[in-house]
């Protein structure tokens, strides 16, 4: 610290005495060095200063350091405010998706309800077709049953008179009894 | 420097590069007593102005976005504010409206110089040197003040060997000495010999074949000079605030 400021100096006083040697030969000395004016310049500094120092403490620091405070405030406040809004939007988010979500719940709920609606209707509607089914095929079965006997029977007489017409053209003459019983016994086989 | 003095042995100029930083009357001829308003009030009036239009006017709008204006007085508040806070720490705070105003009045000092025909009130060594030791004096009184007599322990460089800590004391007392004297001169002598040499170059102006020359290098020197306008104030006022520091923190 003391070097620098040593060395500084010296430059200043380089300075301030070349241009001084200078300007001895070329104006009437150094206006800096007319000791008669100093009263004037100290006199008219100290007022200048006084001045300048109540302008600043009094009117323009505190201003301009009002005015610094209130920015940074509003920049805090804005930046909070920010905040506030971003936590409110996540949340809002939030809302939105478990909303979302219990809606599909839900929805897949109904489905799956509809679905078992749809089934137990659809297994009882099934089971009435098949019992329909099996009695209607029950009940054709005893018809074929019934016309399969009817026809053995048919046979048996178509049998008997076809044989007794035969047995007549043939110039027999079987009584009927016995033909029947040839007949029937064949028949049966 | 070699320039200047080429430009003086050639006869038909006239170089008055120091006429600028005479102290006159505003009105009539007499002589320049305490009281009398000079060139000198003159120019700290517009100083004062300036300081008002920057950081009052500009501001009266107290917008949360600030104005063009409002920005600039935002950013010289922030950047003196900033440094006093680094260099001095929390403390030094309450000092910051009086580093405030140096800092303020010479940077606008010095821009309003740069101005053509103006007067630089900062190429003084009467004004500096009064800024200088106003800044020493209130230094050595509050570092006394705070610190009682351990306020002497600046000049006692515990770090170091015993065998040399009495030939540091002495450095370091000349050194503490020398503050004002440097700080003053600094700002004065950087705002002279700029101003000086820019006028030793306007003379040369009048010599038709050298004259382009001649306004390319006012041009220059008038760039240069910007920057060294806020540079010394800077210097000044971080300078103020490195001795504010070791009036508040003596120890090394």
């Amino acid at each position: 610290m003391a070097t620098e400021t040593h060395a500084t100096n010296g430059e200043g006083l380089a300075d301030a005495t070349g241009v001084a040697s200078h300007s001895a030969d070329a104006a009437p000395g150094m206006p800096q060095l007319d000791f008669g004016t100093f009263p004037n310049q100290v006199f008219w500094l100290v007022v200048t200063l006084v001045v300048i120092y109540l302008i600043l403490s009094r009117v323009a620091l505190p201003r301009i350091s009002a005015i610094l405070a209130e920015r940074a405030g509003t920049i805090t406040n804005d930046i909070a405010a920010a905040e506030d809004l971003k936590a409110k939007a996540l949340e809002a988010e939030e809302a939105y998706n478990k909303a979302l979500a219990d809606a599909r719940s839900e929805a897949q709920r109904i489905v799956a309800a509809a679905k078992a609606d749809i089934q137990s209707d659809l297994d009882v509607a099934i089971e009435k077709a098949d019992a329909e089914i099996a009695a209607k095929s029950a009940e054709s079965e005893k018809a074929i049953a019934e016309i399969r006997a009817g026809a053995l029977e048919a046979i048996e007489e178509v049998a008997k008179e076809t044989a007794a017409e035969l047995v007549t053209a043939m110039g027999g003459n079987a009584d009927a009894a016995t033909i029947d019983g040839a007949v029937s016994a064949r028949v049966k086989g | 420097m070699a320039t200047e003095a080429h430009g003086a042995e050639e006869g038909g100029l006239v170089f008055h590069p120091m006429d600028q930083f005479i102290v006159k009357p505003l009105f009539g001829d007499g002589p320049v007593a305490w009281y009398t308003p000079t060139n000198v009030t003159l120019w700290m009036a517009i100083t004062i102005l300036a300081v008002i239009a920057l950081l009052v006017l500009s501001t009266s709008r107290r917008s949360i976005v600030p104005s063009r204006g409002q920005s600039v007085a935002e950013l010289a508040y922030g950047f003196i504010y900033k440094m006093v806070e680094d260099v001095t720490g929390k403390e030094g705070l309450k000092y910051f409206p009086y580093i405030m105003t140096l800092f303020m009045f010479i940077v606008l000092a010095n821009f309003l110089g740069l101005l053509p025909m103006a007067f630089t009130t900062t190429s003084h060594i009467a004004v500096t040197a009064l800024l200088a030791m106003a800044v020493f004096l209130t230094v050595t009184i509050l570092g006394f003040v705070k610190n009682g007599a351990s306020f002497l322990g600046l000049f006692w460089v515990s770090s170091a060997p015993l065998a040399l800590r009495p030939v540091l004391a002495v450095i370091e007392i000349i050194s503490y000495f020398v503050r004002p004297v440097s700080h003053s001169i600094r700002l004065a002598g950087n705002m002279m010999a700029g101003h000086a040499v820019i006028k030793v170059f306007a003379a040369f102006a009048a010599i038709a074949a050298i004259s382009p020359l001649s306004v390319v290098a006012i041009t220059a020197m008038y760039g240069l000079e910007v920057l060294v306008a806020f540079i010394q104030a800077y210097v000044f006022t971080i300078l103020t605030c490195v001795y504010l520091k070791d009036a508040l923190h003596p120890h090394h």
